[in-house]
């Protein structure tokens, strides 16, 4: 039983890392349809702007994370802007190579601007392990989850109260009704980019502290898993994508503790080939009709 | 000399066939004695190797993404599949090295089949990443086979030279090109072009998607042997979804649909390779840069959907029953 709890809290953990990056997968691929692989790129930019700002600025956990997170927004809309615009009225399957050019460059960059091995992360998230009921639970992983709560909170509020937010739903629910309805359609893909890297940074951040290692191929993996959470979720759908990064956290660390470890993304792939098998648009998706 | 003529343009497609095929052989002869006199060094001809490798690669994968329009970016997958057989066959079972080929082939067909069966009722990049899965799932999958070596991979005789690869790229080629313009070729383009259509005309739509995944894992499974058997040396990580990656950069570099194209892409990326190799550090920075750059400013590819054909091959010429209006 103490297990059971102990790696259901892993699970969660692990889970809530997914659903950050997740949600900006879900989110630009809600507004423009495309697949950002440079989005698990910009994650572990996010986590080498917060060891960099933790290090040498001494700027401890919040400031990090804020530098990182802001850093990463605008390299996002950088992206969009000068890699993404270009293409929108072409085929989707430049834009997606276009995506995997933009992620090969981050890695590589990266490799060139900090090497390619791994380096250990500080520990920003300081604490030591408390017992719940004979459970022990590391303060890092609660600490984890609180921010993915807070920052999931945060983007419900953005995505249903504000005006930008409104603007998004809109463009997601078509594109040119919400341009001739008079929004900015090119300033909101914008700033849905922006949210979505800085969701990424923040996982970036607390990825780095949970594994205590980053090093500039990092985002490749998390980012495909992630995107296996957003497409279990039903893509383009934001709770859809919190759920989608549970399950699959929790799977992985089922899998794992049951000593399948070097099955774990084998494990992934299999959830996401099962659902869309199952249940293509995703656990929270509606089925959409095909018109003639 | 040469020019691009729209596919659909009536063309005199079987001398253009010919034409192009005895330029194939004299290509083919002319580099076979480049090699032999060794006035290429071996380093060059590995790229020529690749090349061929690619050409492979790319072709098939185009007849599934380009002609039947399902996106696919698991295709080095089922080249590991391949690789893997024929390694098996020869290193631990000492059958001879056609044999390996033969059974890789089908093997990866077979792969194909099982996975495009289920995966190919979804679309775009549902089916995308759908066929990225499996094929990571194949190298999880080979990484846990202590049987092969694991994740540190498996040694391979030296089998192949120059002409297996050419010749086999040119089997491809033909092969394909054939399948594109036959009666089920045409299905499949009616596939990629309006799905419900075509299933109203009383195509049976699946059938054709599953046919061209088959056929296109076919011969990746064939580039993966030659591949195994020209390099000696396979590992999982060789068949993960970058590779997968690159062989889908090739196909939409030359021109999703255009044959000549996913050719001439394939050469052209295979020299951007070699050429960045002497720069290590940089050479996947420049690649990634080019590769944006080539997409901002060429989304078509470098071909689009035509064919590369000879000029003098006249309209309505002899041989293909063609009759002028």
């Amino acid at each position: 039983m103490t297990t059971f709890v102990q790696q259901l809290v892993n699970g969660i953990s692990l889970g809530s890392i997914y659903a950050l990056i997740a949600l900006g997968y879900t989110m630009v691929y809600g507004v423009i349809k495309l697949i950002n692989f440079a989005h698990g790129d910009v994650f572990m930019v996010g986590a080498f702007v917060a060891y960099f700002a933790y290090t040498g600025l001494h700027l401890g956990f919040i400031g990090s994370l804020i530098v990182s997170m802001a850093a990463c927004a605008l390299l996002g809309v950088l992206i969009e802007r000068f890699a993404y615009r270009p293409l929108r009225q072409s085929t989707r399957i430049a834009a997606l190579i276009t995506a995997i050019g933009v992620s090969l460059f981050l890695e590589n960059a990266g490799i060139i601007a900090v090497g390619a091995q791994a380096r250990g992360y500080p520990d920003m998230l300081p604490g030591s392990p408390f017992q719940v009921g004979g459970v022990t639970i590391s303060t890092k992983q609660v600490e984890i989850i609180l921010l993915a709560v807070l920052l999931m909170v945060l983007l419900q509020f953005i995505v249903h109260r504000t005006k930008i937010g409104k603007a998004m739903r809109a463009v997601a629910f078509d594109q040119d009704a919400a341009r001739m309805m008079g929004i900015d359609v090119d300033r909101t893909i914008s700033y849905t980019f922006a949210i979505g890297s800085a969701l990424a940074a923040a996982a970036g951040v607390v990825y780095g502290a949970y594994y205590s290692a980053v090093d500039p191929l990092m985002g490749i993996m998390p980012g495909l898993k992630a995107f296996i959470a957003a497409v279990v979720g039903g893509i383009g759908i934001i709770p859809g994508a919190m759920v989608g990064g549970l399950v699959l956290g929790l799977i992985e660390t089922a899998v794992q503790s049951f000593g399948f470890s070097l099955w774990r993304d084998a494990a992934a792939f299999a959830l996401l080939i099962l659902i869309l098998l199952v249940k293509p648009e995703g656990l929270f998706g509606r089925h959409a009709r095909e018109k003639v | 000399m040469t020019a691009v003529v729209d596919a659909r343009a009536p063309v005199s497609s079987k001398w253009n066939f010919w034409i192009l095929l005895l330029g194939a052989l004299v290509i083919y002869g002319v580099f076979q004695v480049l090699i032999d006199q060794r006035i290429l060094n071996s380093y060059s001809a590995l790229i020529l190797y690749q090349m061929c490798l690619n050409v492979i690669l790319a072709v098939s994968l185009n007849l599934i993404n380009g002609f039947t329009g399902q996106f696919s970016i698991g295709h080095a997958g089922f080249a590991g599949v391949g690789a893997y057989v024929s390694a098996v066959m020869t290193t631990k079972l000492h059958l001879p090295f056609p044999a390996a080929v033969a059974a890789a082939c089908l093997a990866a067909a077979v792969a194909g089949l099982v996975i495009g069966i289920p995966t190919l009722r979804l679309k775009g990049d549902y089916l995308a990443i759908t066929t990225l899965g499996f094929g990571e799932i194949i190298r999880v999958i080979l990484i846990n086979m202590p049987y092969v070596g694991g994740a540190a991979g498996m040694t391979v005789h030296r089998e192949t030279n120059f002409a297996w690869l050419y010749f086999s790229a040119l089997l491809t080629v033909v092969v394909i090109a054939n399948f594109v313009r036959s009666r089920h070729g045409r299905a499949c383009i009616a596939v990629r072009e309006n799905e419900i259509a075509a299933e109203m005309m009383g195509l049976n739509v699946t059938y054709y998607k599953v046919l061209a995944f088959t056929i296109g894992a076919l011969f990746a499974g064939l580039a993966g042997a030659l591949s195994a058997h020209t390099f000696y040396f396979i590992k999982p990580n060789s068949y993960g979804f970058l590779q997968s990656f690159n062989i889908l950069v090739i196909v939409v570099l030359g021109g999703l649909g255009s044959i000549t194209g996913s050719i001439l892409g394939a050469v052209v990326l295979t020299l951007i390779t070699a050429a960045l190799q002497d720069y290590p550090e940089w050479q996947m920075v420049i690649y990634s840069l080019i590769l944006i750059l080539i997409m901002i400013f060429r989304p078509q590819g470098l071909m689009g959907t035509k064919e590369f054909r000879i000029p003098f091959a006249r309209p309505g010429g002899r041989g293909n029953g063609h009759v002028a209006p």
